[in-house]
């Protein structure tokens, strides 16, 4: 257990990252409330504090095999905001799975928001999973915002696969990514989010299919619920010979309202990319079909949802 | 037992009245296979429906096992041994096979060896099936298979299935009425099939021949199937007459 660490912080981490007690294996920087409560390197993963802005810069040695690499961010501070500068350098041909991820537990009144721009810049051939959970709770009336900024460039050959999360009590979300993929290098992007309440979420992605050989892929699923807000614009622009694929589902439920603008952009003709949006409730006849195995039809909705998130 | 009195169901539109079931009465003693069959619109799954609570009678009573089930749900009525296979199941992004067989089973978490037996039975081999979601990338067959095969897992007292050969090839066919026959031959359920199949009729204890609302005919396969063969309770055309 680390001692710079009480429940609540341990708490946050599991939910955003799976780390029992604080701990995780491979190498670890856990930011709490702006400082540093713990960090361990390997042999692969090097992880240095920036010097000219707050965040860190995270090694990845070329070659590396099934490197791991958690970076967590807490705040259970009220009032506590802060733009935080990651960047992630990942040495050619290595693989690596690295974990994110935001938890804010805010009690007070006062606004807590984490903004975090994360930029990877990923050599010929390595093999990257990044996966971020964004998570909040917390009884007072203090806001509980993040704006995630997520840029990616991939050379030649490389592969992103990118899961994004927001689990639940995220009051409001700005979230922008970008990824252009060089010659034969490959993103897939899954993005879950949920909102209730009066939440309000916005998602503006955009992938650049740069290289002959390219291939990216957004998957996005999304259940708004109460009177949350959500709105997305995915975008994949084709510059070369490539494979692009957007799919967005989105349940709607209550008094909810979601926007889902998908957008594709060929700048060559040999580019080919479709994509798929849909908006709808909970399909009647899959109720029946779980009630008719048992469930209550709040049972039901919940299994729908969850296995639609999953 | 399953005992159905008078049960009607009417739906009415634009101040018109539609007598779908007009007044059916029908027992059917435990262990019990019987196929409904009939022409078209004759009502056979509005009966299944109304006995499952997928629909609410306008008149009449259903009771099972002795107990009146007419006020309970579609829940309860699950919960008391009642299950109904759709002739069009649904289909469901991000549930998978696996996990469907183990909600149908009641089971928090069905042993990989119980799926893969379930569905052995349908026709599906499990290590190609199991993890896969039960969306639009299964075939209609292979979607009407896995629905045969979350009724098989809750073991149920009732079974009403609604044309469960609908859609499914030749060669699976013959494994679904071999497991149909090996499950009739325990009787430990009564079954319902809603079925035109020679070869599911072929199984039947007794047929019930549902045509306009009503049950025109009733009694042994052996008896009532050659007469619906020869054409003397096909339902005459109008114009014809």
């Amino acid at each position: 257990m680390n001692e710079a660490l009480n429940s609540i912080d341990t708490a946050l981490l599991e939910q955003i990252a799976d780390m029992k007690g604080g701990q995780a294996p491979g190498a670890v920087n856990i930011r709490k409330d702006s400082g540093c409560a713990s960090r361990i390197t390997t042999d692969d993963v090097d992880i240095r504090s920036k010097t000219d802005k707050p965040g860190i810069d995270i090694f990845i040695r070329a070659g590396a095999r099934k490197a791991v690499c958690h970076i967590p961010v807490i705040i259970t501070r009220s009032g506590l905001t802060e733009t935080v500068y990651n960047d992630f350098y990942i040495g050619e041909g290595a693989e690596c799975t690295i974990i994110a991820g935001c938890g804010i537990h805010n009690c007070g009144e006062d606004e807590s928001r984490h903004d975090g721009v994360h930029t990877f810049h990923i050599e010929k051939g390595a093999r990257v999973t990044y996966v971020e959970k964004h998570y909040g709770e917390g009884d007072g009336g203090g806001k509980k915002n993040m704006n995630p900024q997520t840029v990616a460039y991939l050379a030649e050959g490389a592969f992103l696969k990118m899961d994004t999360s927001q689990i639940k009590g995220i009051d409001s979300t700005k979230r922008d990514t970008r990824i252009v993929c060089g010659p034969g290098a490959e993103t897939v992007v899954t993005e879950r989010l949920q909102t209730h309440g009066e939440q309000v979420a916005e998602s503006n992605m955009e992938i650049v299919l740069d290289g002959d050989g390219a291939r990216g892929r957004v998957i996005s699923r999304s259940v708004a619920q109460e009177r949350s807000r959500q709105v997305f614009y995915p975008k994949m622009t084709g510059n070369a010979k490539c494979f692009g694929h957007v799919q967005c589902d989105s349940i709607i439920m209550d008094d909810a309202r979601i926007s889902s603008i998908p957008a594709i952009v060929a700048n060559s003709t040999e580019a080919e990319l479709i994509h798929e949006a849909a908006i709808g409730k909970i399909a009647g006849d899959q109720l029946l079909k779980l009630q008719t195995l048992g469930l209550t039809r709040e049972e039901a909705e919940e299994r729908i949802l969850k296995g639609f998130l999953a | 037992m399953l005992e159905l009195r008078h049960l009607q169901y009417s739906v009415t539109e634009n101040a018109e009245t539609n007598d779908i079931i007009k007044d059916v009465s029908l027992t059917v003693p435990d262990g019990q296979l019987l196929v409904l069959t009939g022409p078209n619109g004759g009502g056979k799954t509005t009966l299944a429906k109304l006995i499952m609570g997928l629909l609410t009678p306008t008149a009449g009573q259903i009771l099972w096992n002795g107990a009146d089930v007419t006020a309970l749900d579609l829940t309860q009525r699950a919960r008391l041994g009642i299950s109904y296979g759709f002739q069009q199941p649904p289909r469901f992004k991000g549930i998978k096979v696996g996990d469907l067989l183990s909600i149908a089973s009641g089971k928090k978490l069905l042993r990989r060896t119980e799926a893969c037996a379930l569905l052995t039975q349908v026709g599906l081999c499990a290590a190609d099936y199991i993890d896969r979601d039960v969306d639009t990338s299964l075939s209609g067959g292979e979607v009407k298979r896995i629905e045969i095969a979350t009724i098989l897992a809750r073991e149920s007292g009732l079974m009403i299935l609604d044309e469960p050969e609908a859609g499914i090839d030749l060669w699976s066919f013959n494994k679904l009425t071999e497991t149909f026959s090996a499950l009739h031959a325990k009787r430990d359920a009564t079954m319902i099939i809603i079925s035109h199949q020679e070869r599911i009729i072929a199984l039947a204890d007794e047929i019930a021949v549902v045509d306009h609302g009503v049950i025109t005919r009733r009694g042994a396969a052996a008896e009532v199937y050659p007469a619906i063969v020869s054409g003397a309770y096909n339902t005459a055309c109008p114009a014809r007459q």
